[in-house]
């Protein structure tokens, strides 16, 4: 008989007054018997509605089924069998727009906490079944991946598993992309990054860090030097401004710039060489994912925060589960508004943001209703501290500087079905494709790319 | 890790040090710069290229003693190590003109001499005005005076060289009839400042070489934008150098010193620190 409870079962966390005082995981997980009363609430529907809602298919009802019969090391399997990364996704995944999104206990109720279950299960097996994997037998063939957030660290580890002989080049210092620098410890430790990293050198993947491709070296002279390959997962991390007056002020940051000195560089930390402003009222522009990291970054160094977004409550971007957590850390939701200049005190920096207010029009080409300036609306927000989290753009140093890659109007890398782009041998995937989209697209591309890769290279040394 | 191979002490405040680091130096051209991470819990820091071969891997970088990071940098000494130490990044400097001035301030000089020594294997004739504040931080003179066809030595005491500033002599040897395709300034923000206020009066074009404060490097946090005209730059990718009669200095002044009094304590606890292990 399964639980027929209408509600998920309740993940703990840290109490709001106790978290916005630490960068400590929120969210502490599920017990054992939690993640069993939980799994019974999945019906192992014969159709697998959930699985269409995965961007890369992992094989649901089959994987709770084994945390019901409580073989987890067998849950975990399952789920590896399709995802590389169970431990991320299971935090950081939208899952209220995929895989939760298609449950059927949710169409009148709460769907089942998949991604709850998936952390469940991938931190089991981190904490009690976490050997050191086996390097296979080498192909001889070399692949050279550049960029090591989820996209190129899955493509590296897919081609690694087949016998090939993978380098990653990284322009920072640390592996993991977003997951290291953007994405806050409180929502994902690194310590579970660098724990998926260790895996990848076990399979006998090199990572080269401090190695900006296009400046340290290039993507023709890495073919040059014999990579038969080369998977491009360079992210989209350029930050986007709005080019109004008084941007350029003291204390006021892309989130990018923000979230890196506190994530990345551990500014936070007492006496860590790196610094960052001690804001005492912070305004953040935007309503996305990145949006919500950085105000509940800077609500944890003990500023006042206010979202300015130009939409409504529906319409934020943001998962649903990081909007709530703001909301209950006293974070301040100024909807339907947007900033039109930043204004400074003396000495240069921010003193005050100047705010018009919106309201929603007809449904523009995303479906969403397009926000329209209320005329004579202008109000002041005080600030000392103002962070930019509306968007970023794929960075342009590589296609700068390989010939004949070929980009869309966004800055994007086009490839075709097999991920490959303009040039031959040279594949793409992750957010230098698709524009700032999600940890699970970008490892689900990275698949694809090993897949292609493989094909590729067999083709060749066949002909 | 990249082994320092060589420590040279080049005034009190300045230091010069080689380091190995083969996939820098392989491309590495005047103008660009590398950051490095002293130890494992270090911030990131920017600094020129003062030298590099290719053929044996070696870079040099020449810098200032101004704060913690550049402090924990001079505790190391020859055969230990650095955590990172990244690049060549930026643009590198555009080497064209049959006649240029550069001019180089202070610890400035470090970053003027590769762009020096360059238009001067370029073929074009060189002259160099450096100004320092005294006689004991005047670095690179001989270094500059074999990429130069004429040296100029500044100091604002009247200690070494001819008393005064870099643009009292820029300006005497324009008004002396000497013609520069173009001026290279490099140096403190205001000494830029002033050199592209004497060049704009005689309408010779301007390169400055901007040093905001930087994290990766790559374009990827927006930190050391800069307004260069209409236009908002990132200096890491599209510098560090731009024109000069196009830079909105004083912003760049004030963006400098956005983190001065964080630096001053930081600098002060450091200090401290090397004083108890001297006692
Ligand atoms: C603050 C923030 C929060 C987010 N929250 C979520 C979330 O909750 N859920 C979710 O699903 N998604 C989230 N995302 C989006 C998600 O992180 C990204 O979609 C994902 O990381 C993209 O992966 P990627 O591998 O394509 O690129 P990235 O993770 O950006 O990695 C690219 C890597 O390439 C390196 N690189 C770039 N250029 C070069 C070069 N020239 N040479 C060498 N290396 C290079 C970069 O340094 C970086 O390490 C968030 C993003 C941010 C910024
Ligand atoms: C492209 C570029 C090239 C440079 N080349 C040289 C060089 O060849 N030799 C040299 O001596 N200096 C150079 N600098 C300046 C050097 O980076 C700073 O002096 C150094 O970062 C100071 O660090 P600190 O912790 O010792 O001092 P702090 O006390 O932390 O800072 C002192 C001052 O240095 C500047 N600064 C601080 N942090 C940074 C940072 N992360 N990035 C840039 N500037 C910062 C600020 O203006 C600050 O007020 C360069 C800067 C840039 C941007
Ligand atoms: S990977 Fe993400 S979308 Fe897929 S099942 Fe897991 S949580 Fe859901
Ligand atoms: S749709 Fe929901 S109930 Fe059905 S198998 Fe998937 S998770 Fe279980
Ligand atoms: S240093 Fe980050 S963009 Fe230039
Ligand atoms: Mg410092």
């Amino acid at each position: 008989m399964p639980n027929m409870s209408p509600k998920k079962v309740e993940m703990p966390v840290q109490e709001p007054e106790v978290r916005i005082q630490n960068f400590e995981e929120v969210a502490i997980g599920y017990t054992p018997e939690m993640a069993k009363e939980e799994a019974e609430r999945c019906l192992h529907c014969a159709h697998k509605p959930c699985v269409q809602g995965c961007p890369v298919n992992v094989n649901i009802p089959d994987f709770i089924q084994q945390v019901k019969e409580g073989d987890l090391e067998e849950a975990y399997r399952i789920i590896s069998l399709t995802s590389s990364l169970p431990a991320v996704c299971g935090r950081v995944c939208p899952q209220e727009s995929q895989c939760e999104k298609y449950c059927v206990r949710g169409i009148k109720t709460e769907a089942v906490a998949i991604g709850r279950l998936e952390r469940f299960v991938a931190d089991t097996h981190r904490k009690e079944n976490d050997a050191p994997l086996e390097r296979p037998i080498s192909n001889g063939h070399k692949v050279a991946v550049v960029g090591a957030g989820p996209a190129g660290l899955t493509a590296a580890g897919d081609l690694a598993k087949m016998g090939y002989e993978v380098t990653v080049f990284e322009a920072l210092h640390v592996a993991g992309g977003v997951l290291m620098y953007g994405i806050p410890e409180f929502r994902l430790p690194k310590e579970i990054v660098q724990a998926e990293i260790k895996h990848l050198e076990e399979l006998g993947v090199d990572i080269v860090t401090n190695f900006v491709v296009g400046r340290s070296d290039t993507i023709d002279s890495l073919i040059d030097d014999g990579f038969e390959a080369i998977f491009i997962g360079s992210g989209a991390g350029l930050p986007n401004f709005m080019n109004m007056p008084g941007e350029n002020l003291k204390g006021v940051y892309s989130a990018n710039e923000f979230l890196t000195r506190i994530n990345l560089m551990k500014a936070y930390v007492p006496g860590s060489p790196t610094p960052i402003q001690n804001p005492k009222r912070t305004v953040v522009i935007g309503g996305g994912n990145v949006a919500m990291d950085a105000a509940r970054c800077a609500r944890r160094l003990g500023s006042e925060v206010h979202i300015v977004y130009r939409r409504s409550l529906e319409e934020l971007p943001a998962r649903k589960e990081e909007v709530e957590h703001a909301m209950e850390e006293g974070i301040i939701f100024d909807l339907l508004c947007n900033p039109v200049q930043v204004i400074g005190d003396e000495e240069g920096w921010v003193k005050q943001v100047e705010c018009v207010r919106m309201e929603l029009g007809e449904p523009d080409a995303s479906g969403r209703r397009r926000p329209i300036e209320i005329a004579n609306s202008n109000f002041l927000i005080d600030a000392d501290c103002m962070i930019m989290a509306i968007g970023t753009s794929p960075n342009p140093l590589i296609r700068h500087t390989t010939q004949g890659l070929e980009v869309n109007r966004r800055g994007c890398l086009i490839v075709d079905d097999q991920e490959m782009t303009s040039r031959e041998g040279i594949y793409a995937g992750g957010d230098a494709v698709t524009g700032a989209a999600t940890v699970i697209s970008a490892m689900g591309a990275g698949k694809k790319g090993a897949q292609s890769i493989d094909a590729y290279i067999k083709a060749r040394s066949n002909s | 890790m990249y082994t320092i191979l060589k420590k040279e002490i080049l005034n009190p405040t300045v230091t010069k040090m080689v380091i190995q680091a083969p996939n820098v130096a392989k491309r590495a051209k005047a103008g660009q710069f590398i950051i490095l991470r002293v130890d494992e819990q270090g911030e990131r820091i920017p600094l020129t290229i003062a030298d590099a071969d290719p053929e044996t891997g070696e870079v040099s970088i020449i810098y200032q003693i101004v704060g913690k990071t550049t402090m924990a940098l001079n505790q190391k000494q020859e055969g230990e190590a650095l955590q990172d130490f990244v690049g060549p990044l930026g643009q590198p400097s555009e080497i064209e003109g049959e006649r240029v001035c550069v001019i180089g301030g202070g610890v400035g000089c470090a970053i003027a001499y590769p762009t020096a020594k360059a238009f001067h294997h370029a073929g074009s004739e060189v002259s160099t005005i450096v100004g320092f504040r005294n006689q004991d931080l005047v670095i690179l003179e001989d270094e500059f005076k074999e990429v130069s066809d004429h040296y100029y030595l500044m100091s604002d005491d009247g200690s070494v060289g001819e008393k005064g500033l870099v643009t009292n002599k820029l300006e005497e040897l324009i008004q002396n009839g000497v013609q520069f395709d173009k001026v290279i300034a490099i140096g403190p923000v205001i000494m830029m400042k002033f050199v592209c206020e004497v060049t704009k009066k005689y309408n010779i074009p301007t390169v400055v070489s901007m040093n905001p404060i930087m994290i990766d490097g790559t374009g990827m946090c927006g930190g050391c934008r800069l307004k260069v005209g209409d236009e908002i730059k990132f200096a890491c990718v599209d510098g560090p150098d731009f024109d000069g009669h196009l830079v909105d200095f004083d912003e760049a002044m004030s963006r400098n010193r956005a983190y001065a009094s964080f630096e001053k304590h930081e600098r002060d606890e450091f200090c401290n620190l090397l004083n108890q292990e001297v006692h």
